[in-house]
């Protein structure tokens, strides 16, 4: 076993990984189309033109337009940023909540720790669009309530990897070994256990980003989210749906999008979780 | 005698020869260039006969056995004047052909039977699985052949043991139904790689005793091991490898006798064991210069540093630790040998505070210590240091060398960031290794680095007592060597006192003042180390002792 693995890892490693290369420049592009979109994009995203209205994508309109013939290319460079800070907000809504939440749970005393890992397990056992709907009902559409109910959405399951996380670290053999240096309790906590039952994260804060977007999307496209004329993804595929025969590629595209950006995040953050494990 | 008749005994012998293997190469290709692990190993084995391969980590033993069970691997690349099973040519056979050959003509036993059972399938159905992939039909033949092969390989209760799933069985129990299902269907040749290796020496004897019957009955084996007197105990010839290469080849009296190559003399002399008592195992001179660490303030030879008293400690209704007594001395060694689950791991824990007795009561330095509350003990830890069997989980693996040492050094000690840097410096020397290892991950060194990385966190806050629980178990003979004298030496230096821990009572014999024989949570025999060895009173230690491979 151990010769073909080797033998198999010698061979992965010394070829150039296509999927992370993929997901590499797909990341780059992104920021950069959220950062300066007016560079990326050709048309400006609201630029009228009634008489090349839902026209199909051609090489002047890579993506096709829209009914009213603004480019569609343009509007999803443009809605960019709006969709990463709404699926930055909720990744890190969802990871601040979920290492205070399963910190406690592991961490706290005999009542806390019962009470916050119920408290979990509870939420856990919603489906999150369910719960994600049932927030913004309760708060009222908008950009700020779609990070805030995608974010407490999806804590929970991070809250109960945090904790298991923390479990694994408090029984690790560098532990003892500070216990048996003499070191007190704050001291591991601070210098051995969170951190290494953090540092896992930085992978899930990758995907945790793409399944925000996707999650954030969904309430969009259910009318929840931002509304027209905002060009967020979301927004771009519930526009789209009114034409879905006449022009399927309003729907078509922001949703490739959508996977896309998933995609990426998802594959770069697992890329980071194998090479913590291996520990490069 | 003609010459005709000459040529044709030669040609009958080699005919004969169950296993033939002329100029093996095998390489692994890594960053487009071929990196090769086995250079040209060429040797016969005859019917009925041993050939042990020996050799450390990386000597390339593991991957030669792995070859000629057709099992090398992607990415592998073999080549060889000839391989031969009798007069079948195995050098150009694919996976396909293998599977016929391996089982029926070539067994393949693995160290660790736990990973090659199927931890979902009863033993018994593993052996009659081997035996319906190669032709047996009745099902009820299969199944009184796989209970009769148990039973030849002594394991008890057959009928009932078939019945039982790997995690089931002990880990004697699991490796003899290994041999049993590597035997099933009469192989000529059975390749034992590591056969015996993390078992208890009681058990290491059984199965030991089941190869060597596997042998008597007409098998030929080809044994991998690094341990020397395993080797002794069937092998017929002996190949010494080293880097990839055989340096010594021979019948195995003559290569462990009077060994000519310089590598097989280091080897066997490194070997610890009652006549290495008090000597340096490895050929270097004392590396470690003194360095003139923050002594622990003796006062004097004799003075009793650890006392354990009738200490007890259940697990689950179950007694690990029943009514354990001994105290250690200043400056002294005591071994405590036992077999797994003979309670010696919980002792020692017990004695570092780290697990609390049910009954009893430690003391350390003459204070309370088990007695006393955590946040008391925590001042007193300093004075006790530990080293595990397996360093690397010890290390927080964030971390670098410098950092671990650094961290290990108490606060009291009142250092300005360029003295703790210093002394890290200061206690890497105390163990033999370069300054530079303070910026590496513990990851990254080999395993002998990282058992003095762990050593030199124990001195890091100057204790009076270390515990040392399997410490030089999971390294290399030439490398345990190096450990024990380092041990030793610091020992001196120091005035440390030992609390060292083993199953091996080779190593015991080699470190140990005074022993402690534990089986089953209790000392069954305490004394002065050679006395124990050489006049063993209690039946337990006499099988223990009588258990031990001949030595080299």
């Amino acid at each position: 076993m151990t010769v073909i693995d080797a033998a198999r890892a010698v061979t992965s490693r010394s070829r150039l990984d296509p999927a992370l290369v993929a997901s590499t420049i797909a990341a780059v592009l992104f920021l950069a189309a959220a950062a300066v979109p007016g560079v990326l994009a050709p048309y400006p995203p609201t630029a009228l033109a009634l008489d090349s209205a839902l026209e199909a994508p051609s090489l002047a309109h890579p993506f096709g337009t829209d009914q009213i013939g603004r480019d569609l290319l343009s509007r999803v460079v443009f809605g960019t940023r709006e969709s990463l800070l709404i699926g930055f907000g909720a990744a890190g809504i969802a990871l601040v909540a979920a290492i205070v939440l399963g910190s406690l749970a592991a961490l706290g005393g005999r009542i806390v720790s019962a009470v916050v890992g119920r408290l979990i397990e509870v939420v856990f056992a919603f489906p999150i669009l369910l719960l994600a709907l049932l927030l913004v009902s309760i708060l009222g559409p908008s950009a700020w309530t779609q990070v805030v109910a995608v974010g407490v959405s999806t804590a929970p399951g991070y809250a109960r990897m945090v904790r298991g996380q923390i479990l694994s670290a408090k029984n690790a053999g560098y532990v003892e070994a500070a216990r048996a240096l003499g070191h007190g309790p704050w001291r591991i906590l601070r210098n051995h256990v969170l951190p290494n039952a953090i540092r896992p994260l930085v992978a899930v804060f990758a995907m945790a980003l793409g399944q925000s977007i996707v999650w954030a999307s969904g309430l969009s496209f259910l009318g929840l989210g931002v509304a027209p004329p905002s060009s967020e993804w979301g927004a771009l595929l519930d526009a789209g749906r009114a034409f879905i025969l006449q022009a399927p590629w309003l729907t078509f595209i922001p949703g490739l999008i959508i996977v896309v950006f998933a995609l990426a995040a998802t594959t770069i953050g697992t890329r980071i979780q194998r090479s913590l494990e291996k520990g490069e | 005698m003609t010459i005709v008749e000459l040529q044709q005994e030669t040609d009958a012998r080699r005919a004969s020869a169950a296993l033939t293997v002329r100029n093996l190469w095998v390489g692994f290709a890594r960053d487009g260039r071929t990196r090769d692990v086995v250079k040209g190993v060429s040797f016969a084995l005859e019917p009925g006969r041993c050939v042990a391969i020996v050799g450390e980590s990386g000597s390339g033993k593991s991957v030669t056995a792995r070859t000629l069970a057709g099992l090398t691997g992607q990415g592998a690349h073999v080549h060889a004047d000839e391989i031969a099973l009798g007069d079948r040519d195995l050098a150009a056979l694919g996976e396909r052909e293998w599977r016929g050959i391996r089982g029926r003509r070539i067994g393949f036993i693995q160290q660790d039977a736990l990973v090659s059972l199927d931890p979902l399938r009863p033993v018994g159905r593993e052996i009659e699985e081997a035996l319906r992939l190669h032709g047996w039909r009745s099902r009820s033949a299969r199944r009184r052949k796989a209970i009769d092969l148990l039973d030849a390989v002594g394991v008890p209760e057959p009928a009932r043991r078939a019945t039982q799933r790997p995690h089931e069985l002990s880990g004697g129990l699991r490796q003899r139904a290994l041999i049993a299902s590597a035997i099933a269907l009469d192989p000529e040749v059975v390749i034992a790689d590591e056969p015996t290796t993390a078992l208890d020496v009681t058990v290491q004897a059984q199965v030991l005793a089941q190869l060597e019957a596997t042998k008597a009955r007409g098998t030929s084996i080809l044994l991998i091991s690094h341990d020397l007197s395993v080797v002794a105990q069937i092998a017929d010839e002996i190949l010494v490898m080293s880097g990839g290469e055989i340096v010594e080849q021979g019948p195995a009296r003559e290569v462990l006798g009077s060994p000519q190559h310089p590598y097989t003399q280091r080897l066997i002399d490194a070997v610890p064991g009652s006549r290495t008592r008090g000597e340096r195992l490895a050929p270097q001179d004392r590396a470690t210069p003194n360095l003139h660490l923050p002594r622990p303030e003796s006062v004097g030879r004799d003075d009793v540093v650890l006392e354990v008293r009738d200490v007890s400690k259940r697990f689950a209704g179950a007694l690990a630790v029943d009514g354990v007594s001994f105290t250690l001395r200043r400056g002294e060694t005591l071994g405590i040998v036992g077999e797994s689950g003979s309670g010696k791991s919980t002792t020692a824990r017990i004695a570092l505070a780290l697990e609390t007795a049910d009954e009893g009561d430690v003391r350390l330095l003459g204070t309370a210590w088990s007695g006393a509350a955590e946040r008391d003990r925590r001042a007193l830890r300093p004075r006790i240091g530990v080293v595990y069997q397996d360093p690397l989980s010890s290390f927080d693996p964030r971390w670098s060398v410098g950092r671990i040492l650094a961290d290990a050094i108490p606060a009291h000690a009142g250092l300005a960031r360029a003295e703790r840097e210093q002394r890290v410096i200061d206690l890497l020397a105390q163990v033999a290794l370069p300054a530079e290892t303070r910026v590496r991950l513990p990851l990254r060194l080999s395993g002998g680095q990282r058992q003095r990385v762990a050593i030199a966190r124990a001195l890091a806050t100057s204790p009076d007592v270390i515990v040392l629980d399997e410490a030089v178990s999971a390294l290399d003979v030439s490398v345990q060597a190096q450990i024990l004298d380092l041990l030793a030496d610091l020992q001196d230096e120091y005035g440390l006192s030992y609390l060292f821990i083993s199953h091996d009572l080779g190593v015991i014999h080699h470190v140990s003042d005074r022993v402690l024989v534990m089986t089953g949570g209790r000392i069954v025999e305490e004394g002065d180390a050679d006395r124990i060895f050489r006049t063993p009173e209690h039946p337990y230690t006499r099988e223990l002792i009588g258990a031990l491979p001949t030595p080299v």
